[in-house]
């Protein structure tokens, strides 16, 4: 019995790591579409590419093997921004989206050739392994990085709800995201506003490079692939018009995947896909416009 | 002679094979109302979504004190000094009625945005009232209100109005046009489109007649009680 109550609390909060993460995933997906109205699908890419730099600096000192993580996933951030999501703003939504694969494709396919250089697929990114064990907590093992992650996402979504809520800029984002030929006309610069979303979402790329390394330190072409796919539909489903949904979103398919699969007997784990899945076609159904969209107040007043 | 704050000259505006507007000149200058009425799809909006940078013009020129705009962003041209008041007002319901009007701060071109709000709650002091409220719960007269503070408070050159009083009470409408007077004596220049023909003829310095997209006639404030004049000017089109 207590061994249950033992790993019931161990899976738990395993599953709220997971969702942490995810919801950062999700955040930096919900911000870009935003002010973008672009889903951008080739986010995985931007985490695979912050893995990768993980793994060939992880003889460099972890913060310094983190530090050129950062830089890395931002600047391929922005030069897609400017490259490709300037020039397409205001393409329509297919257009957009299906560039956005052409882009992760491209990456992967980038990505295969820089890491086949030795003659074997994949990278092995060590550097903060350490995080993987366990610490003991009132009975119940839990891997430090499932804390990490949690506190991390903590912290960092604070910060960006502070971002948005207390300056200048985040008015400029939030402002742009609700209506964005309203905010033009009022003086708010729309490249400016785009670039710092863009920014952002790249931050919060590096970190759940870095998180996932962690977990997950084997590095190939698909790192972080199917996991931008379930958080996107983790984002559809929170409803992606508004942050906070979306981020609610990421973190629910994320905790939902992590019980489901500590739930399931391990034989049985091969079905955990289609039953998230099947979750969601049915919260698609109920809830169309996203399970935690509420009606909006109505803007016309006479 | 000094350049007018706001001047327009042979402008025109197609939608593909239909134009909108044809050749349309007129000046407004600091200190001055120029009304701008006619008939629905007379041109009215699509001069002012011109002239703010929102539709592109295909000919004609568009002047601030002498500077051309024409064919810049519109967050470029508000930084340039104008300000538009959007029909249907634009606000953002789910922001607080102060984050509206910090937003039109992004296109005021000196600092001391605090004193601008101090000067936007004196102008309307409902807006003082509700500044914590989300914008949405406001009265339809309030948030006209707040529409045109929101304007202000970036201090333009040139204040455009897209039918400010549509949709409101008439008392309601009393109050907007006492407040676009308060604001032509601010030495604001104000082109101000509306429907309410004969009003905006008796507010503004002067008012031009559009219909299909041309420039019919200019009428003076006294040809405000002068009723045939504009039922014929309406019918003209």
């Amino acid at each position: 019995m207590t061994v249950l109550a033992a790993v019931d609390a161990q899976t738990l909060a395993d599953s709220v790591g997971l969702g942490a993460i995810y919801a950062l995933m999700a955040v930096g997906i919900g911000l870009v579409f935003g002010v973008l109205r672009l889903v951008n699908f080739a986010y995985g890419q931007l985490i695979m590419a912050g893995a990768y730099t993980l793994a060939f600096t992880a003889h460099w000192r972890v913060v310094w093997s983190i530090v050129a993580c950062l830089v890395v996933v931002v600047v391929l951030s922005l030069a897609m921004e400017r490259a490709v999501f300037r020039p397409l703003r205001g393409a329509s939504p297919a257009v957009m989206l299906v560039t956005t694969f052409a882009i992760a494709f491209m990456l992967q396919a980038v990505a295969l050739l820089v890491d086949i250089r030795d003659d074997t697929i994949g990278e092995i990114a060590t550097s903060i392994a350490p995080l993987n064990q366990p610490v003991t907590v009132q009975g119940v093992d839990i891997r430090k990085i499932t804390i990490v992650a949690i506190v991390v996402a903590v912290v960092a979504l604070a910060l960006l709800a502070l971002l948005l809520l207390k300056t200048t800029i985040g008015l400029h984002m939030r402002a742009a995201a609700a209506d964005f030929p309203t905010a033009r006309l009022l003086g708010v610069r729309a490249n400016r506003v785009i670039a710092f979303a863009v920014l952002l979402s790249g931050v919060l790329a590096a970190t759940v490079a870095v998180l996932l390394t962690v977990q997950f330190p084997f590095v190939g072409p698909d790192f972080a692939l199917r996991e931008t796919i379930v958080v996107l539909v983790g984002v559809v489903v929170g409803g992606i018009d508004r942050l906070w949904t979306a981020t609610l979103g990421g973190f629910a398919i994320g905790f939902a995947t992590g019980v489901i699969n500590g739930a399931l007997p391990t034989e049985q784990t091969v079905f955990l896909p289609s039953a998230v899945f099947g979750l969601v076609i049915l919260v698609l159904l109920l809830r169309p416009a996203g399970l935690f969209a509420w009606g909006r107040p109505a803007a016309e007043r006479v | 002679m000094a350049e007018p704050a706001l001047a327009v000259e042979g402008l025109e505006v197609r939608y593909g094979a239909v134009t909108a507007v044809r050749d349309i000149s007129f000046a407004v200058d600091k200190g001055e109302i120029v009304g701008l009425i006619g008939p629905n799809g007379a041109g009215k909006s699509t001069t002012l979504n011109a002239i703010m940078g929102l539709v592109p013009a295909q000919e004609g020129s568009v002047r601030l004190a002498g500077t051309s705009v024409l064919g810049r962003a519109p967050e470029s041209i508000a930084k340039a000094g104008v300000s538009l008041v959007p029909e249907g007002r634009r606000i953002y319901a789910d922001f607080t009625v102060e984050e509206n009007l910090r937003l039109g701060l992004a296109a005021r071109r000196g600092r001391q945005g605090r004193l601008a709000l101090a000067g936007a709650y004196e102008l309307f002091p409902v807006l003082r009232e509700f500044r914590r409220r989300q914008a949405g719960v406001l009265s339809g007269g309030q948030q006209q209100q707040l529409a045109i503070a929101r304007a202000l408070v970036a201090q333009p050159d040139v204040l455009l109005l897209d039918e400010p009083s549509l949709g409101l009470a008439p008392s309601l409408v009393d109050d907007v046009f006492a407040a676009l007077a308060d604001i032509r004596d601010g030495g604001f220049a104000v082109l101000l489109v509306e429907q309410r023909a004969q009003r905006t003829v008796a507010l503004a310095d002067r008012t031009h007649v559009l219909a299909n997209g041309e420039l019919r006639l200019t009428l003076e404030p006294a040809d405000a009680d002068d009723t045939d004049r504009l039922v014929s000017a309406y019918l003209a089109g």
